[in-house]
């Protein structure tokens, strides 16, 4: 089972025109910034919402063309939602029972079908309470068992951790893999969490501003990453320069020395923990010594993130330890480092 | 800290309200005040005060499938459809809320009259007379009575997450059945209540009943055209049979609001 998508649409000013496929079984991520039109990707996969053009293929069955848009509920997919939106007035069984229901089975038989399903998720006791009744993770459990049990071709799954806290985030996120891996179709799974991306996805595809920047494996797309917003997201500084044998000239200036020969456009991505941050210009002669200027301090775990200007935009992440040590606030002057061996270098 | 006795409001805002409450209160205590408590036996067994509340009831409720039948569609229509032209016909449809019932019922003359545009036709071809009968106080009320269902069902409809039908569709439920197994349920209590409104509305019309159905005992006579009748050769008799309208609206009140309203749209038949 094949979904070969490619969507164009128009939500008010954001011109949507992204195109990817996802194979059998497999598990495709839409990673991207809140606003980017990853949600409205999704809605017009569902038939929830008229493209304006490109076409939406499943194995060779076209739900949407220029000339065809097969309405919703005429579609063999299931839609996890970010609040599981089941059906209050219903009871969890009816609930997942419902699309059984409306597809025209009889009563006792989709009660019968659903009830397995309900044990699948771990809610085998809770069939005959409302939706109310229900913490958020059963709930989102619920949801998708609803959205498994007609064994649809395609499931689409819009932010379906991001209304959990964080504790119960991490037992669904580990549910929902094993769910992900059994299931045979083609999944689509939307999100603005890179965790959720590399954790549940076989491939992903990064949207900004509508548009796919970057498509590849999780690891891949961590190793790297080709946007500013991509970098940071996987914990990295990106800098985009030109490379001449073991130097980087950096389109904002500056030069980066390298530990592999680079030619033409390329990326230098560093780690924030690999930048080491001095009050005098560090003795011997290690290459890449800028002195640059702190302009922001944030806590971030154990260690503060120190955002750093000047020639060379830098974050470097040293421990609460040492930034007290070095007597670190924004505005102080500093000399930051990097060993060459540490900076990875990639085409553009 | 504020006295608690005023619970914190403001003295101009204190002096009106409480204005407002006497004044909404007061005419129904004098009511009760004055009422002949002594003669109140037999002025209720009289076989034209149960004639006109039995048809009351009657008529309101006819009025009330009516509207209910015709009306939550249209609300439907409203608040979700996108046909052009909506908001001419959501003004049209609250026309008959802000027109004088009076002139409500010579419209209605005028059109199912035995001369009237559709009346004619319905008198020539089939022999069916309209006005002063109690099909004409069900329409009368109808016409006066369904823009309190329609508004109050369209405005449950716009406050009911919509996205709720969203999830249906992508579970293989077309619109009917969408309507059917999840819109109307969630927006049950908001029916209940406009329904409620509705049927209180139909209760009390006068305006339109006595132009298009006339007033004869028994077949178009209801509740308040007989208080109106009786206030002018029997005042008793006029403020029993205020009692019995004001009894019957506020035993209906009570017993729908424990039962449907004053409940959020989320948990609406949930329990």
């Amino acid at each position: 089972m094949t979904l070969d998508a490619h969507v164009v649409v128009q939500r008010g000013s954001l011109g949507v025109d992204v195109e990817f496929s996802v194979g059998d079984g497999e598990v495709l991520a839409v990673l991207g910034p809140n606003g980017a039109g990853k949600s409205t990707v999704l809605r017009v996969l569902a038939g929830l919402l008229p493209a304006d053009a490109g076409r939406v293929v499943v194995d060779q069955d076209v739900w949407d063309s220029a000339d065809r848009h097969v309405p919703a509920h005429q579609r063999s997919l299931g839609m996890v939602f970010q609040d599981h939106l089941l059906f209050p007035h219903l009871s969890i069984t009816e609930n997942v029972a419902f699309g059984l229901r409306s597809r025209g089975m009889r009563k006792a038989t989709a009660r019968a079908t659903a009830e397995p399903w309900l044990d699948r998720v771990g809610l085998a006791d809770l069939g005959d309470r409302r939706p109310g009744e229900l913490s958020g993770g059963q709930a989102q459990r619920a949801a998708l068992a609803r959205a498994l049990v007609g064994d649809p071709r395609v499931l689409l799954l819009d932010e379906p951790l991001s209304a959990l806290d964080a504790r119960t985030r991490l037992a669904v996120r580990a549910e929902l893999h094993r769910h992900l891996s059994d299931y045979a179709g083609s999944a689509v799974l939307v999100t603005h969490d890179p965790i959720d991306a590399m954790a549940l996805a076989d491939r992903v595809v990064v949207v900004e501003d509508g548009r796919v920047v970057q498509a590849g494996t999780p690891a891949e797309i961590a190793r790297r990453p080709r946007t500013d917003y991509v970098a940071r997201l996987v914990g990295l500084v990106l800098l985009p320069g030109t490379g001449a044998g073991a130097q980087v000239a950096l389109d904002g200036g500056g030069l980066v020395a390298v530990a592999e020969d680079a030619a033409g456009p390329v990326f230098a991505a560093i780690r924030p923990e690999s930048v080491a941050l001095y009050l005098e210009r560090p003795a011997g002669s290690p290459r890449n010594v800028w002195p640059l200027r702190l302009v922001a301090a944030t806590p971030h775990g154990s260690v503060v993130r120190c955002d750093l200007d000047g020639e060379v935009p830098l974050t470097a992440d040293v421990t609460a330890t040492s930034f007290a040590e070095l007597g670190l606030a924004p505005g102080v002057a500093v000399w930051a480092s990097v060993k060459a061996s540490e900076i990875a270098v990639y085409d553009r | 800290m504020r006295a608690r006795g005023n619970g914190g409001v403001p003295l101009p805002l204190l002096v009106p309200a409480a204005l407002a409450v006497a004044f909404l209160v007061l005419p129904l205590a004098g009511l009760v005040v004055r009422a002949p408590w002594s003669t109140i036996g037999p002025q209720l067994a009289q076989q034209e005060v149960g004639q006109a509340l039995r048809l009351s009831l009657l008529s309101a409720t006819l009025a009330t499938g009516v509207s209910l039948l015709l009306g939550v569609p249209l609300a439907w229509v409203l608040a979700r459809s996108r046909i052009r032209g909506r908001s001419v016909l959501r003004a049209l449809v609250t026309v008959p809320l802000v027109l004088p019932p009076v002139v409500g019922g010579v419209a209605l003359f005028l059109v199912i009259g035995r001369t009237g545009i559709l009346g004619r036709p319905l008198y020539e071809h089939l022999g069916v007379t309209v006005p002063f009968t109690t099909a004409a106080v069900v329409i009368a009320e109808t016409f006066v009575a369904m823009p309190f269902l329609v508004i109050s069902v369209e405005g449950a409809l716009r406050a009911a997450d919509a996205r709720f039908e969203d999830a249906a569709a992508t579970l293989g439920a077309d619109r009917w059945t969408t309507f059917r197994r999840v819109t109307l349920p969630l927006v049950a209590p908001g029916i209940a209540a406009g329904a409620v409104l509705c049927w209180a509305r139909a209760l009390g019309e006068f305006g339109a009943t006595i132009t298009f159905a006339g007033n004869f005992p028994g077949t178009t006579q209801t509740m308040p055209l007989a208080v109106y009748l009786a206030l002018q050769r029997d005042p008793e008799a006029a403020i029993v049979l205020s009692l019995v309208l004001l009894a019957v609206s506020l035993g209906t009140l009570l017993l729908l609001r424990d039962r449907w309203l004053g409940r959020g749209p989320g948990q609406g038949v949930a329990a």
